[in-house]
């Protein structure tokens, strides 16, 4: 099943781990900091509702 | 209705919340889909060997790189002639992502270069406007977090994008001009259809659509974050005032 | 406009105002390269004209946040924006203020320098008219740059960033016109193009960066 990659398996694998790595990061920084960014607006706008 | 019906911020967030889910399912399926297929089920290159795989990430990112310049230069410019503010907090969230894939498509670049030309990295023409891409994307953000104000900031960074799009096609010409000839660059071109067998042209395709809509997931999901800490910052201040 | 430009200069020759600071620079920029790549005189004489490009570029960069820091500091900027003159012209007068305290002295000190690096013979003359023509374009730009880092209490850095590949292309220009004509190759195709690097930022950049310093004074 897995293919042959011969001499250049260096060369495919670190380009599919980095690329992949890279955007795998990405995408975790935005969802992490977009729940962070959700949760003090939420917070936030609590407050003021309280306060009138 | 109107295209700018969406230049309000709660409707953004409303519609982008219902088109999120889709478009990242997309975009994990077409990435799994075209990338596995490209990985497993395509056959060598007679020439290039098993490096040809590397064309599944090297080609899409290099295309959005330049794409997500473009978004940000066409959100730049509806946000001084328009003033929309959600289309300036786009401009700001696309750049990361951009910068992101220009660092993919140069890092597989030198991955695929070294044991094709026999060097990671060489002064080609497209490798450095590149390069150079990446530089005017560090530059913008490095705008964005410097400025305090938050509408000083979206001018200041669409005016910077304005120009630095000019500069970036002066550059392109510069360095074409600077090393022309000189390297076979275009040789491993593969944007011209011709130069790809159907073998790899079809999964390609799906790895330049999941690419599309892995940005335009991750654009709406960044946008509605910057959206959500602009209406914090403004809670806040408001709070402070009172 | 020219109250301005006589003010912006001796502003910048008087003590503490870095007029010479940026020569000084070059000067040490064109010592240090022999340190660091070795004496070989062949070597020497082929990098001269790039290395003069790098250096003068280095040294221009240096002084580009005095353009508008102290007159942001002390609140004549502000002045200056309601005087009956176009920001345009302010723009371009602290550009040209600039380029003749700065960008001038390079261009006449390259020569000099050029002899540290054992310039060929044929390159002093084209170093000299490819640093004049691009040494304009440097100022406008960094002009730009200037206007869109002013009021950032640590923007010399950003500033750097920002403007350092907008340099790029006439960089190229300027760099390869000197090599060529250092080379005794044809040198008409890229100080055509510097030329219109040059003009070109001339007569468009002022207005981004009147934009911009607009933005910055709201």
């Amino acid at each position: 099943m897995m293919p042959d990659l011969g001499k250049y398996a260096f060369a495919v694998l670190a380009s599919y781990g980095v690329s992949l790595a890279l955007i795998v990061v990405l995408v975790a920084l935005s969802i992490r900091r977009a729940r962070r960014v959700r949760a003090e607006l939420e917070k936030i706008e609590e407050r003021v509702k309280r306060h009138g | 209705m109107s295209i700018w019906e969406y230049a309000n911020p709660v409707k953004f967030i409303r519609t982008t919340d219902r088109l999120l889910p889709g478009v990242s399912m997309a975009a994990v399926l077409c990435l799994v889909t075209g990338l596995v297929w490209g990985y497993f089920f395509t056959p060598d290159d007679y020439r290039q060997g098993a490096t040809v795989k590397i064309i599944y990430l090297h080609v899409p990112a290099a295309l959005m790189a330049i794409n997500a310049w473009i978004m940000m230069l066409v959100t730049s410019l509806i946000w001084i002639i328009r003033r929309h503010h959600v289309s300036a907090l786009a401009a700001r969230a696309a750049a990361p992502v951009g910068a992101t894939f220009t660092v993919i498509a140069l890092a597989t670049g030198a991955l695929w270069g070294q044991p094709m030309w026999g060097t990671w990295w060489a002064w080609d023409p497209r490798l450095t406007s590149f390069l150079i891409l990446f530089l005017f994307y560090l530059g913008y953000m490095a705008l964005w977090s410097a400025i305090e104000n938050d509408d000083t900031a979206a001018d200041l960074t669409s005016i910077l994008c304005l120009v630095g799009s000019v500069f970036a096609l002066l550059s392109r010409y510069a360095v074409l001009f600077w090393n022309q000839g000189l390297h076979q660059g275009a040789s491993l071109s593969m944007d011209k259809e011709e130069n790809v067998a159907d073998v790899f042209w079809y999964p390609l395709l799906v790895c330049i659509a999941g690419f599309v809509l892995l940005f335009v997931a991750l654009v709406f999901l960044r946008t509605q974050t910057e959206i959500r800490a602009r209406r914090s910052r403004a809670l806040l201040a408001r709070e402070g005032r009172t | 406009m020219i109250a301005l430009l006589v003010r912006d200069l001796r502003l910048a020759v008087r003590a503490g105002g870095g007029f010479g600071l940026g020569l000084a620079f070059f000067l040490i920029v064109t010592v240090l390269i022999p340190f660091g790549v070795g004496p070989e005189t062949g070597l020497l004489s082929r990098i001269a004209p790039g290395v003069l490009w790098i250096g003068a570029l280095l040294a221009c960069l240096l002084s580009l946040d005095r353009i508008f820091a102290l007159d942001w500091e002390d609140g004549s900027l502000d002045l200056l924006a309601t005087a009956p003159l176009p920001m345009e012209g302010i723009v371009t007068i602290k550009a040209l203020a600039h380029w003749i305290t700065t960008g001038l002295p390079l261009v006449l000190a390259a020569p000099a320098l050029g002899v540290l690096l054992s310039l060929p013979p044929s390159g002093y003359l084209w170093v000299l008219v490819s640093l004049a023509l691009g040494t304009p374009a440097l100022s406008v730009i960094g002009t730009f740059g200037a206007a869109l880092t002013v009021g950032l209490k640590r923007g010399g850095l950003l500033l750097s960033i920002l403007v350092l590949p907008l340099y790029v292309p006439t960089l190229i220009f300027g760099a390869e016109v000197a090599r060529r004509g250092a080379e005794g190759l044809a040198v008409q195709t890229p100080l055509l193009m510097l030329a219109g690097i040059s003009f070109g930022t001339l007569a468009l950049l002022p207005f981004a960066s009147a934009a911009v310093l607009r933005i910055n004074l709201r």
